[in-house]
């Protein structure tokens, strides 16, 4: 101990917990994988702010919005598919088939969902763009960031952070039309009548909008989403990677100073100072790597420049990288996509998907339950006949009244009349409409001759309308042991 | 270990932390001076400046004969009081409404009636349980509610005069009483008849064939029990008297029951609930005993409600 530097030691500042971050100020480019991000970026945008838009006619008794989240009513519309809460399944079964078809594009194209569908990175290449506008391209804006604080930054800055701000309102309005009928709601929030949480929830949205896509950015891909290491433990020798191919591009410069022959990267930095997550490519796969392929874009440019063939910067499997190391001709990208762990996903979510598509095809809009009262189990009436009592609850699933049956199928000479009927009317079946989305309860009696022993008992609801539909439940029916003396 | 001299001025920094020491030293073990969190520490102020003030505002200071009753007075036998009549006045509107009601006219008021017999459920457990069990369903001697067998008549106002007056109340001019002689203790009817009247009470309720016990006891009936239960033995609401030829039995069917209920005869009571119960109770308590399934409509069968919609809700 005493051999040590006490100046080395003593009054050390505190340590930091991470390295400062390195603000990233993206170069533009141009090129076929720039044009798919902007059509990709347009198209998830397009279904972001128009989806709430779209009607969809269901009848009078239901909202005609074509996707509509009520909460209120406890419905969630979907186009032509109407999920009560009890059937939340489905949509327990698309998170499913989101989180599998996230498995599926990660083994067939790597991670095309960070680089292209990401909301991230939508806004953060939005937000991006706003850069370039108003700052300009990659050296005008790092030359504004290092210069001092005067009017001229000011009002640059501040007219960025208002298009950001519009930018960031329009996400979060956006939003809310989900949840309740959009241009209702859209007139209600410009004239101050909408409800406190259409208020909060913009506000929120907003902030959040603004935070992440405006200055987080690439951190929230880089240390806070958990998608990329779930990702990087998914990822093969099979996945297509952005990958820089060392053993054509190697030794990089653009003069060798020995004469020794040189790549093909004439270390211009281009790939790396059009990054939008701010990595070097030639430093092989990293977690930072969206693979958006801009990278891509800005190398071929390079290259076709100085004459030399494209694709050094390229989508490469770790398997085909080899080949291609080899001298051996690359495999076309079509064959990558279909191995067998794409195969295996793929047949798993068709098999989700059929499973949901036959479920809803095959569901019933009506449901019944019924509880038989056990208190006391069954009862003797002056005539000798057996009565049991059930507690029947009809359910109208649909957006209209319908024309119900009940038809009970028990013992022999076994009749039902409910509370609201008197007991003479007792019949095999009973017929009520039942209102519009309604769970209509109904006390039954059911009634078998003396000497009936305990058996099997079931009531079946019928719609009696033109769409049909039916579905039963089965109970029992208790009766005595033996003859009561 | 002996402290270097680097600490002139100030206490001693600790060389392989580099943080400074409190200047205490036991057996040469030294204490670094690593001083809470700021925000640490002005959370625990915070806390104590809270805790000061709850307990000037909440009673929190035990004394002796009473606790500190805090500035708002606020108790927790205060808030159950407050909240018990704030259910109180949710519930008044209903009563009100029950007390205007009278109670052949419930079954008009579909939703009032829906009320009462929750209400009257509850009532029920609360009172009635003991006797006619938490299903209703009663026991020997405790008549059965879910049946369509009445003593006193199953019409709601029928029921309401039952639970208001009791049976066998002294004291209430209006209670309900019947009254069967003990034919074998009183030795109105010898053994031997009454076995005869037994054997012509089971006959006529379908559990015996005819037989000439039967016969001689059709005699004796006509004599002794016609009063009551009428010439054909279907009993008399007017006196309580139950039908013979049905299936229910009250204190129960078999030959020995009923040979006990000749011979000894019963007298089942029930309390006066009139003078227990508020009248808007007993009326709920009527309405739930009606619903079990048993209650009588007032008049002819109501039209059948096929078509209309079945009462609503989740």
């Amino acid at each position: 101990m005493t051999n040590m530097d006490p100046k080395g030691l003593t009054r050390q500042p505190p340590k930091r917990l991470h390295a400062e971050t390195q603000a990233v100020h993206p170069r533009a480019v141009d090129g076929r994988f720039r044009r798919l991000k902007w059509a990709v970026m347009t198209f998830c945008l397009a279904v972001y702010y128009i989806t709430p838009w779209l009607r969809w006619h269901r009848g009078p008794y239901s909202p005609d919005q074509a996707v509509l989240i009520d909460l209120e009513h406890r419905r969630f519309y979907m186009f032509a598919i109407e999920i009560w809460p009890q059937e939340f399944y489905f949509v327990a079964g698309l998170l499913i088939m989101a989180g599998i078809g996230l498995f599926l594009v990660t083994s067939a194209v790597g991670r095309a969902w960070c680089g292209y569908a990401c909301p991230q990175t939508v806004w953060t290449d939005l937000f991006q763009h706003v850069d370039r506008l108003i700052d300009g391209d990659r050296n005008a804006q790092m030359k504004l960031a290092k210069a001092p604080w005067g009017p001229a930054k000011i009002a640059r800055r501040l007219g960025k952070w208002s298009i950001y701000l519009l930018i960031s309102i329009s996400t979060g309005g956006a939003w809310i039309f989900y949840f309740a009928d959009a241009p209702t709601l859209a007139r209600e929030f410009v004239t101050l009548q909408a409800p406190s949480i259409a208020y909060s929830t913009v506000f929120v949205l907003t902030c959040t909008t603004m935070w992440f896509g405006g200055f987080m950015r690439e951190q929230v891909c880089i240390y806070m989403c958990p998608w990329p290491r779930i990702q990087s433990a998914m990822l093969d020798e099979k996945s297509l990677l952005v990958t820089y191919k060392d053993w054509r591009g190697e030794p990089r410069g653009k003069k060798s100073p020995t004469g020794a022959p040189l790549g093909d990267c004439i270390d211009c930095g281009l790939c790396a100072a059009v990054c939008p997550t701010g990595i070097d490519i030639r430093e092989g796969p990293q977690i930072g790597c969206i693979t958006c392929a801009l990278c891509i874009d800005a190398c071929d440019g390079v290259m076709e420049k100085t004459g030399r063939p494209r694709g050094l910067i390229d989508y490469v499997t770790l398997e085909d990288s080899a080949r291609e190391r080899q001298g051996l001709a690359a495999t076309p990208h079509w064959k990558l996509i279909w191995h067998a762990r794409t195969l295996i996903y793929l047949g798993i979510w068709s098999a989700i998907g059929a499973a949901l598509l036959f479920a809803l095809g095959t569901r019933q809009h009506l449901s019944i339950a019924v509880s038989k009262d056990r208190n006391p189990p069954y009862m003797i009436l002056s005539s000798g006949d057996i009565r049991n009592a059930y507690a029947v609850r009809w359910k109208n699933m649909e957006g209209r009244p319908r024309k119900m049956q009940l038809t009970l199928d028990g013992p022999a000479g076994a009749k039902m009349w409910s509370e609201d009927m008197s007991k003479e009317m007792a019949a095999r079946d009973l017929t009520r409409i039942i209102p519009a989305d309604t769970t209509a309860p109904l006390r039954i009696y059911v009634t078998a001759p003396a000497g009936t022993h305990e058996g099997k008992l079931s009531f079946t609801l019928r719609a009696l309308d033109q769409d049909g539909g039916e579905v039963s439940y089965a109970t029992r029916f208790d009766a005595p042991d033996e003859d009561h003396d | 270990m002996s402290a270097p001299e680097n600490n002139e001025t100030g206490p001693r920094i600790d060389e392989p932390t580099g943080t400074a020491t409190m200047g205490h030293e036991w057996d040469g073990i030294e204490e670094l001076n690593t001083p809470l969190p700021t925000w640490w520490l002005y959370t625990f102020y915070a806390c104590i400046v809270f805790a000061i003030g709850y307990c000037v505002v909440y009673p929190a200071i035990p004394g002796i004969k009473e606790g500190s009753h805090g500035t708002f007075g606020w108790t927790s036998r205060g808030q159950l009081a407050a909240e018990m009549d704030a259910a109180k006045a949710a519930r008044a509107p209903v009563l009100a409404a029950l007390d205007a009601t009278p109670i052949e006219d419930l079954p008009k008021n579909p939703e009032l009636l829906a009320k009462a017999v929750a209400g009257g459920k509850a009532a029920f457990k609360v009172n009635c349980v003991p006797c006619h069990g938490s299903g209703a369903a009663g026991s020997i001697g405790y008549p059965n509610l879910n049946d369509d067998d009445w003593l006193w008549g199953g019409t709601l106002t029928d029921i309401q005069t039952t639970l208001e007056h009791g049976i066998r109340q002294p004291g209430d001019d209006a209670t309900r009483t019947s009254m069967m002689p003990s034919f074998g203790r009183d030795g109105i009817l010898k053994p031997a008849d009454v076995q005869d009247v037994v054997s012509y009470v089971r006959l006529i309720s379908g559990q015996e064939p005819n037989n000439a016990s039967a016969q001689r006891g059709a005699a004796l009936f006509a004599a002794n029990c016609v009063a009551c239960h009428g010439a054909d033995g279907k009993g008399n609401r007017m006196f309580g008297a139950p039908n013979l030829t049905d299936k229910v039995w009250l204190y129960g069917g078999s030959r020995t029951a009923i040979t006990e209920t000749v011979t000894n005869a019963h007298a089942g009571v029930m309390p006066a609930w009139g003078n227990r119960l508020s009248p808007a109770t007993i009326k709920m308590l009527a309405a739930y005993v009606h619903s079990l399934g048993g209650g009588e409509a007032f008049a002819a069968p109501a039209a059948p409600a096929a078509e209309t919609a079945a009462s609503t809700g989740q």
